[in-house]
């Protein structure tokens, strides 16, 4: 069975000043997968991310999304940040953070109406945050917020999800809440794109995988290429995981 | 108003660096036209101050310098530039060069009837453009990165508000004056975001603290001799921060005191209660009496509490009995189980 590739990467090479980031990455991720990024901090996951979604320019290499490039087809992905990317004392609400996910497909200066309400509820509603959406966003836990952020992505209704770190600083409830909802995801076909770091869980909440140190180690399904070969060759100690068979 | 963007955006100190920055802009204007014309004056003002704005974010982007380095390095620098153009105008034999520094700490007097309007023009444009931009604006302000995935062009959107901040700041130059100029767009900002936690409801709220200090100051200074009204605007909008730092009902200094002390007493009560469930627990009779001298091993537990208690009808006291009554029970059984809850 051939899959539809959703994500291309050519030669992708970021650098901040001298040092590269990432190096030539050549990436094919096919549609439906649940796939983790790993890697030692700095090893460039996140860039990896921002650079395929324009936040970050490369200084080389292309980026397609199902065949065409990405400028074309922004409307077919959601982007997750990091958490601790924005101030969450800003004044506001968590439906208001929800909202912002229909300002994409708004455009310039219309105001979300009734409709975008109505899909941002139901967004909260799925993340289990709906009693929430009128509280300020500076009183959310840690795991709420991260939740929210989500909610924000399911409103812009895309076809690939790329989330940076979503399980960081989150409890085990919230963790299972959101992985359950990343498999809802993959069952409707949707490309899913995880910033990961705990290694242990990799092959339970994954079927992809994809090793990252700079320069691209190894890719393909967890049940392949998961293995204390690829993880010595990315964190550069001999790395034994004990696989749940 | 414009302020509450600057506040958000952690670049308080911009309006500072921007207000300085105008100071040799409207000393070139002077020196090109040889006219005290407070229109061309302003416009080299905005000039200038437009050019500082952008080296400051050149600086920061180009170099691995810290924003608050950048913005003192021009601040000092277009201030320092500033002077000395105005002190070589002074030395001019020009007769016109006699109240150039009113810009320096301002002068409402010398508000001319066309720059009044001029100011309400510009007002009513900036209000124009920020209402139909600000779900750009909020979004950009909250989460920049997120908004360029959707497609928007952050640069344009970050260009508006930065020239909406300086136009602002300059017309301000004429009645607070350059030194001055800064607190009178960050002072009704952080003075509105104490009351409130929607950015709509904070806009609006530093436009009226702003309208407000700059009504009273000049009241005040009008009333009273050899007062200038851009000091005075400016104290009068300090005290409104002042006063919101320690009077807002969520944010404030005062309320959270009170709330910390009655979080303090009602957690005494809460332990308190807790003890007496779990002794009328062990009895098939909830409201079996009890010694109250079985209390005072338990830490925390006064007379006062347990009159309190007595009070809110949780217990009922005969003598040196106590015992718990049905509704103290259930309040003490809620509360033991909402705090085994919350430790899930």
């Amino acid at each position: 069975m051939k899959k539809n590739i959703a994500v291309k990467i050519d030669d992708l090479t970021v650098a901040y000043n001298y040092k590269p980031v990432l190096w030539d990455i050549d990436l094919e991720i096919p549609e439906g997968v649940l796939m983790a990024i790993v890697g030692p901090n700095g090893a460039g996951k996140s860039t990896l991310i921002k650079s395929i979604l324009g936040i970050l320019k490369p200084i080389a290499g292309s980026v397609t999304i199902y065949n065409k490039p990405y400028k074309k087809q922004r409307s077919l992905v959601a982007y997750v940040p990091q958490k601790g990317s924005v101030d969450w004392d800003f004044p506001t609400t968590a439906l208001d953070v929800v909202m912002m996910g229909t300002y994409g497909s708004l455009g310039w200066i219309k105001r979300p109406g009734q409709k975008e309400k109505k899909a941002a509820l139901e967004a909260l509603e799925k993340v289990g945050m709906l009693p929430f959406k009128s509280r300020q966003i500076s009183q959310l836990s840690g795991g709420q917020q991260q939740r929210i952020f989500l909610a924000r992505a399911l409103v812009q209704n895309a076809s690939i999800y790329f989330m940076d770190e979503p399980f960081q600083g989150v409890d085990a409830t919230t963790e299972i809440a959101i992985i359950n909802i990343l498999k809802e995801l993959r069952k409707a076909r949707k490309t899913v794109i995880v910033v990961h770091h705990d290694l242990q869980t990799v092959p339970e909440y994954f079927d992809w995988v994809t090793f990252l140190n700079v320069k691209k180690i190894a890719t393909g399904p967890v049940k392949d290429i998961f293995n204390d070969d690829n993880l010595t060759k990315t964190y550069g100690i001999n790395y034994k995981v004990s696989i749940q068979e | 108003m414009l302020g509450s963007f600057a506040v958000l955006r952690k670049q308080s100190l911009l309006g500072d660096a921007i207000s300085h920055a105008a100071l040799p802009g409207i000393a070139i204007a002077f020196l090109i036209t040889g006219a005290k014309d407070s229109n061309t004056l302003l416009l080299g003002a905005l000039v200038s101050g437009l050019i500082g704005t952008f080296w400051i974010r050149g600086i920061i982007k180009k170099t691995h310098l810290k924003s608050d380095t950048a913005l003192g390095l021009i601040l000092s620098l277009f201030f320092g530039f500033g002077m000395l153009l105005l002190t070589f105008i002074q030395k001019q034999p020009n007769a016109n060069q006699a109240g150039l520094d009113k810009y320096l700490f301002g002068q409402a007097a010398t508000l001319l009837e066309s720059d009044v309007w001029l100011m309400a023009i510009v007002t009513s444009v900036c209000l124009f453009v920020l209402l139909l931009f600000w779900k750009e604006f909020k979004i950009l302000l909250f989460d920049a990165d997120y908004t360029k995935t959707l497609g928007f062009n952050t640069k344009f959107i970050d260009i508006l508000i930065t020239t909406f901040i300086v136009l602002a700041i300059v017309l301000g130059l004429q009645t607070v004056g350059v030194v001055l100029m800064s607190a009178m767009l960050l002072a009704p900002a952080a003075a509105a975001r104490q009351w409130t936690n929607s950015l709509g409801m904070m806009v609006f709220l530093a436009a009226l603290f702003g309208a407000f200090s700059g009504v009273f100051g000049t009241a005040i200074s009008a009333s009273q001799n050899n007062l200038s009204t851009g000091p005075v605007i400016v104290i009068v909008a300090g005290i409104f921060v002042i006063f919101s730092f320690i009077f807002s009902p969520s944010r404030g200094l005062l309320f959270k005191q009170i709330r910390f002390i009655k979080n303090r007493r009602d957690l005494q009560l809460h332990k308190t209660l807790a003890f007496m469930y779990n002794i009328a627990e062990t009895h098939d009779d909830i409201s079996h009496p009890h010694a109250i001298k079985i209390l005072n091993n338990f830490q925390g537990f006064t007379k006062g509490t347990l009159q309190k208690l007595a009070d809110k009808n949780y217990v009922t006291i005969k003598g040196s009995n106590w015992s718990l009554t049905n509704e103290g029970f259930k309040t003490a059984s809620n509360l033991y189980n909402q705090q085994t809850k919350s430790h899930e």
